[in-house]
């Protein structure tokens, strides 16, 4: 990691010290002063301060001590200003009125992630906020990322930070009956970030695909705060059992490969064994939730040596679950895919009979029935599907790869 | 959501005189609003970039079959009009916050501070992949 991918000096032991501290710092900071939008500029500008000085004069004896230290200086000199004492009066009827915590340390990263991922934030916001306070990532780093210059990601950490601050949200885990709602919106954020990364693996867009390695780290770190959430262990699952494929899913030119025609000698087999170990042990704990239905179909087809050998009962199965649990139409579309495995292309084609109304003119709806077309004799209309998909498509690699399966059948 | 807003040289919905006729209080007034749309982007987190391109006596057209001497063709072109002026492109959560800014900047002052209603294309700019779900 240099220094100009991460706008922080430096190497990449300091780095990853630094990210992992990240969190523990800022909820230190911002349980003692009660205003987390300062805090959290604070805590970036003492990382920077650490990436300078711990490589040149040796990392301190108290690393987490020495950054509190820091980041606390800065917060006193931020008070001491004309401009910060009015701040803290107006910031002080939505934060300070906040009880101390009295579980501090462990829980924070915890409390953290609720705060970022609050549902009062879109997932664009939310995202880079997450990035920043909990994953300790720079601001240039997460500029660079999403591809957009730093001044413009800047403003829009700190107009998520004002929004947060407008909602009155504390620094302290939700209450009770509040929880499961606020964990659901952490768990979608972490999903959506873990997608941002996964999507895009190469060429121009490489930089994005540590996305998805910081939202595994993320998930993991949730993990570790709630051993007991089947559904926590269900993203997480997910999220490695999707990433087990990342070696095969894009070809030299940075084509997109579909699942049939991935060579499965490059799937990472620790991922696959991990992800199965936490789906299962998730399955057995209770209701299944969408994440864990999403793992289990990922694990089924992990689990199989070849594409031919994939279990598509089960598939079939799982996607009707899923279906039911969220009625999205998208799942439906899948579930096509996976009768059609089973039934023949006919059956898939029926299902998707009653999807235009609710999927509207999406390109993955012609997509799915271009394939099935194709498979059951009927090149000529799979063409007409496959080029509709393609005008309709709004991402460039599905364009080629549709492209260039209207064109394969030409 | 990535969108470029585009704006050509064609005529503009309120016929006014080029830029060039008019008064410097007016060109002044245009130039500031641009700078303040790109500062108010920038603020909102949405601007990735915004530029203008050099006027289209300057423009030049390259046609090569990656073999012989490219063929460039140098201006001044009939169809002038309808090269590109400059572009915005934004990172936004919606369709309709795209066209909302499109909207903003077509109603830039114009002669007399009379709204210019410049036509502004909007594209979406191909993202990465959807989900897979």
């Amino acid at each position: 990691v240099s220094e100009a991918a991460t706008g922080r000096p430096g190497g990449p032991g300091t780095e990853a010290r630094l990210r992992r501290l990240a969190p523990q710092v800022l909820g230190a900071v911002a349980r003692r002063y009660g205003d987390f939008a300062a805090a959290e500029d604070a805590v970036q500008e003492a990382l920077l301060a650490a990436a300078t000085a711990w490589p040149a004069d040796g990392p301190p004896d108290n690393p987490l001590g020495w950054l509190v230290r820091v980041a606390s200086r800065r917060m006193a000199d931020r008070y001491r200003s004309e401009e910060a004492r009015r701040r803290r009066e107006d910031l002080a009827a939505s934060w300070s009125l906040a009880p101390p915590d009295p579980a501090p340390g462990r829980d924070d990263s915890l409390i953290l992630m609720f705060l970022c991922c609050h549902p009062a934030l879109t997932p664009a916001s939310a995202i880079p906020l997450t990035l920043r306070a909990v994953g300790g990532l720079t601001t240039r780093e997460i500029a660079a990322a999403f591809l957009v210059p730093e001044a413009t990601m800047a403003q829009r950490i700190s107009r998520a930070k004002a929004k947060l601050a407008a909602t009155g949200a504390h620094f302290t885990l939700p209450s009770g009956e509040e929880r499961p709602e606020r964990l659901r919106s952490v768990l979608h954020v972490l999903y959506l970030l873990f997608n941002e990364g996964y999507a895009t693996s190469s060429g121009p867009d490489l930089a994005r695909s540590d996305l998805s390695g910081e939202a595994i780290r993320l998930t993991r770190a949730l993990r570790a705060a709630l051993p007991d959430d089947p559904e926590v262990a269900g993203l997480l699952a997910l999220m490695v059992l999707t990433e087990a494929r990342r070696p095969a899913r894009t070809g030299p030119g940075g084509e997109l490969v579909p699942l049939a025609e991935q060579d499965r000698s490059r799937w990472s087999r620790p991922l696959i064994a991990e992800g199965v170990a936490l789906i299962t042990d998730a399955l057995q704990r209770g209701r299944m939730g969408e994440y864990q239905a999403q793992a289990a179909i990922a694990a089924v087809h992990d689990q199989a040596r070849r594409y031919e050998e994939t279990n598509w009962p089960q598939i079939v199965a799982l996607y009707g679950r899923l279906e039911r649990m969220t009625g999205n139409p998208m799942v439906t579309l899948n579930r096509a895919v996976a009768v059609a495995m089973v039934d023949g292309p006919s059956a898939g084609l029926e299902l998707l009979a009653g999807l235009e109304d609710r999927l509207g003119d999406h390109h993955r709806l012609h997509a799915v029935r271009a394939h099935l077309l194709e498979q059951s004799g009927d090149p000529k209309s799979a063409i007409t599907e496959f080029k509709a998909a393609a005008e309709r498509a709004t991402n460039r690699r599905e364009r080629d790869y549709l492209t260039l399966q209207a064109a394969r059948l030409i | 959501m990535r969108f470029m807003l585009l704006q050509n040289y064609g005529p503009v919905g309120s016929d006014c005189a080029p830029m060039t006729e008019w008064s410097p209080e007016d060109v002044k007034a245009h130039i500031d609003f641009q700078h303040a749309l790109n500062q108010e982007l920038l603020n909102r987190g949405e601007l990735v970039d915004a530029q203008g391109l050099a006027g289209p006596d300057q423009a030049k057209f390259v046609v090569s079959d990656g073999v012989g001497a490219p063929v460039v063709t140098d201006g001044p072109f009939p169809e002038s009009k309808e090269l590109l002026a400059g572009y915005r492109l934004v990172d936004v959560e919606t369709l309709d916050r795209a066209l909302e800014i499109a909207a903003q900047a077509s109603a830039a002052p114009g002669q007399n501070g009379a709204p210019i209603r410049d036509s502004i294309e909007v594209r979406q700019v191909l993202g990465a992949p959807d989900p897979e779900l």
